[in-house]
């Protein structure tokens, strides 16, 4: 079967069988190893990418359901030189400890601050209510996910007077 | 002069009549009176459990906010009433409320100051509850933490919005009065009657309303709706392919699942959260009450369980823990909703492992045995958001996944394959309306009433 999705602004066509999940076609096909497998099951989140602007446990999504999608990773917000403003906050506020997690958190947080730029606390806590960190470096993920925040509104706010002037 | 007489017989009768039904509706204030200083503490914790059966946070309670401090929503098709807050504030809550006024309440639906309650405080059933168990619930109230919230007012049209009717409808509807034991039942069965009908108020979300809004009890416990979750039927038309048993519900009612009945969710959460905190006694009293209500079960529907409970292997114990490589993924399907189960679905509704931390097989799955979808549309779009910090079920969300139609190729698929009742109907317009939140669902963790958020996922 052949499946055409959008992966990180590239068009592509993935030949799989349709039951594949996406997560083993983005590392096995594309690969693009960011996503992490964990659980399998839907329950840790260290697999989330975004599909259309949300947030998405790519180990529970066959490929069957990505005709014509959009899928963005974590190595869609940004390069290693120039990192976008969710991973340049993870690297600030020092936010993984063994990493395993962080791709799935970064993606989570930002479809999150996709559709809320400025969210509370307890938005935050609620978006990553699947995403499990085994490390405990929770703290540093919710100061990392307000101070990615703070960098989009600002970087937005630059975009604006820089438009007008 | 014949017409000016008959227009004053006509305004004269008209007064009367209005001033006999201000009579008849009126009610006095009960005086207030200040705190109590100290309640014997064995009747506080009795008031606790009480309070569990009653369910009494959920609805006095906003997700997150302060507890008993009122304020929550309650959407009916009159407007919406905002709960109350029953904290012990002295200004904003009961604090100034005597036991003869919480008495009152309770047993007769009217307010200190002597205003009719609207019956989304369910004291129809409330009115069972005796004196002593309500003396508990006061002692226990009194003594939570005073919390100075002012509800905003109910947004009711009219003339729902004239409290004095509320009268009438009591007049109408509401039988005052105090349970009677069914003296052809045994003690544990009345006991269960008594908490089931009374404080535990299942028939206000499990019994149909007519259009009153008040309980329809031609067809008791015949299924109902809340919060945009269908509350199955919990008579002889439960849809469970296998019938409940006592154990099985005395199980469910304290855990929130049961390995071959699935999980407790929607605000069926909240109370079996609740329920948690009762003896055993009394869960099991609930249970066997409510199984009576079921009815007994022929021969044939018993062998169709057994053959469905092997079948589905929710039996085998093999399996040492959930895993998505045991069930190969297939998308070999001669129907799109199949390709969709098989690849998305099957590796943890068939892994074997029962739940809560496994998927229930449909085949035992009263959701996809139910008249009405919309408890399946619910979870598929929106998923059984996890417990903070403890042990729970959980569901991924799959709204960003799938599209209406996909929902409706699986679901239908679901149906045909693991139910022998017909097709549900206009299931695309049905997950259209459950996703655009046209039709409205409360999404929350089973451990949400206090933690809130408020809503997950759903559209507020």
């Amino acid at each position: 079967m052949t499946i055409r999705m959008n992966v990180n602004g590239t068009a592509r066509e993935i030949a799989a069988d349709p039951e594949t999940p996406l997560l083993y076609v983005l590392r096995g096909e594309l690969q693009l190893n960011g996503a992490k497998y964990g659980c399998g099951l839907g329950q840790c989140g260290s697999c989330t990418v975004m599909v259309d602007g949300e947030a998405v446990l790519s180990c529970m999504t066959p490929v069957l359901l990505m005709e014509g999608r959009s899928v963005t990773t974590v190595e869609g917000l940004g390069t290693i030189e120039k990192p976008g403003p969710v991973q340049a906050a993870f690297i600030e506020m020092q936010a993984a400890q063994c990493g395993y997690c962080i791709p799935g958190m970064m993606m989570t947080a930002q479809a999150l601050l996709q559709k809320n730029a400025n969210p509370s606390e307890a938005e935050i806590r609620e978006a990553l209510n699947t995403n499990l960190c085994r490390c405990g470096t929770h703290m540093r993920i919710l100061a990392a996910i307000r101070r990615a925040a703070e960098l989009m509104q600002s970087a937005s706010a630059a975009e604006t007077a820089g438009g007008t002037g | 002069m014949r017409v000016r007489s008959v227009l004053l017989v006509v305004v004269l009768v008209l007064v009367v009549a209005v001033a006999g039904a201000f009579a008849y509706a009126w009610r006095s204030a009960i005086p207030e009176q200040a705190p109590q200083a100290s309640f014997d503490s064995r009747l506080v914790k009795r008031g606790a459990q009480l309070a569990a059966v009653g369910n009494c946070i959920s609805c006095h309670t906003v997700p997150g906010q302060q507890v008993f401090a009122g304020g929550l929503p309650l959407a009916t098709p009159f407007g919406i009433v905002y709960s109350t807050n029953i904290s012990p504030d002295q200004d904003t809550g009961i604090g100034r409320w005597s036991e003869a006024a919480f008495q009152r309440a309770m047993h007769k639906g009217v307010d200190r100051e002597g205003n009719h309650l609207y019956p989304a405080f369910p004291y129809d059933h409330f009115t069972h509850v005796t004196s002593e168990d309500n003396q508990a619930l006061y002692a226990y109230l009194m003594t939570r933490r005073p919390v100075r919230h002012e509800v905003q007012s109910n947004q009711l049209r009219f003339p729902y919005n004239i409290r004095m009717l509320v009268a009438g409808w009591k007049l109408l509807f509401f039988k005052a009065g105090p349970y009677a034991n069914d003296q052809q039942q045994d003690a544990v069965w009345n006991r269960g009657a008594y908490l089931a009908e009374g404080l535990g108020h299942c028939g206000a979300c499990h019994t149909p309303r007519q259009n009153l809004g008040a309980e329809d009890n031609s067809r008791h416990f015949a299924g109902g709706e809340a919060e945009g979750w269908q509350a199955y039927a919990i008579n002889e038309s439960s849809p469970a392919p296998v019938p409940w048993t006592v154990e099985a519900m005395s199980f469910y009612l304290r855990h929130g699942y049961h390995e071959i009945h699935g999980i407790s969710r929607g605000p069926m959460a909240e109370v079996t959260g609740n329920l948690g905190f009762l003896p055993d006694e009394d869960i099991e009293a609930i249970a066997t009450y409510v199984v009576s209500r079921m009815g007994t079960h022929s021969a044939e529907r018993i062998k169709r369980a057994e053959e469905l409970q092997a079948d589905a292997g929710g039996q085998v114990r093999s399996v040492p823990a959930a895993d998505s490589q045991i069930v190969k993924a297939s998308a070999a399907a001669s129907q799109p909703g199949e390709a969709i189960y098989n690849s998305a679905c099957a590796s943890c509704h068939e892994s074997g492992r029962p739940p809560p931390f496994g998927g229930l097989h449909f085949q035992l799955s009263t959701a996809v045995n139910a008249p009405n979808p919309q408890n399946i549309v619910n979870v598929t779009l929106f998923g059984l958001p996890p417990a903070d910090g403890e042990a729970s079920s959980i569901m991924p969300a799959y709204h960003a996944i799938l599209n209406d139609q996909q929902v409706a190729d699986l679901l239908a698929y679901m149906r045909q394959r693991f139910s022998k009742s017909p097709p549900w109907q206009n299931l695309v317009e049905q997950v259209r309306q459950t996703r655009s939140g046209e039709y409205r669902v409360t999404i929350r963790p089973a451990d949400g009433i206090e933690r809130g958020p408020a809503n997950i996922g759903a559209k507020k």
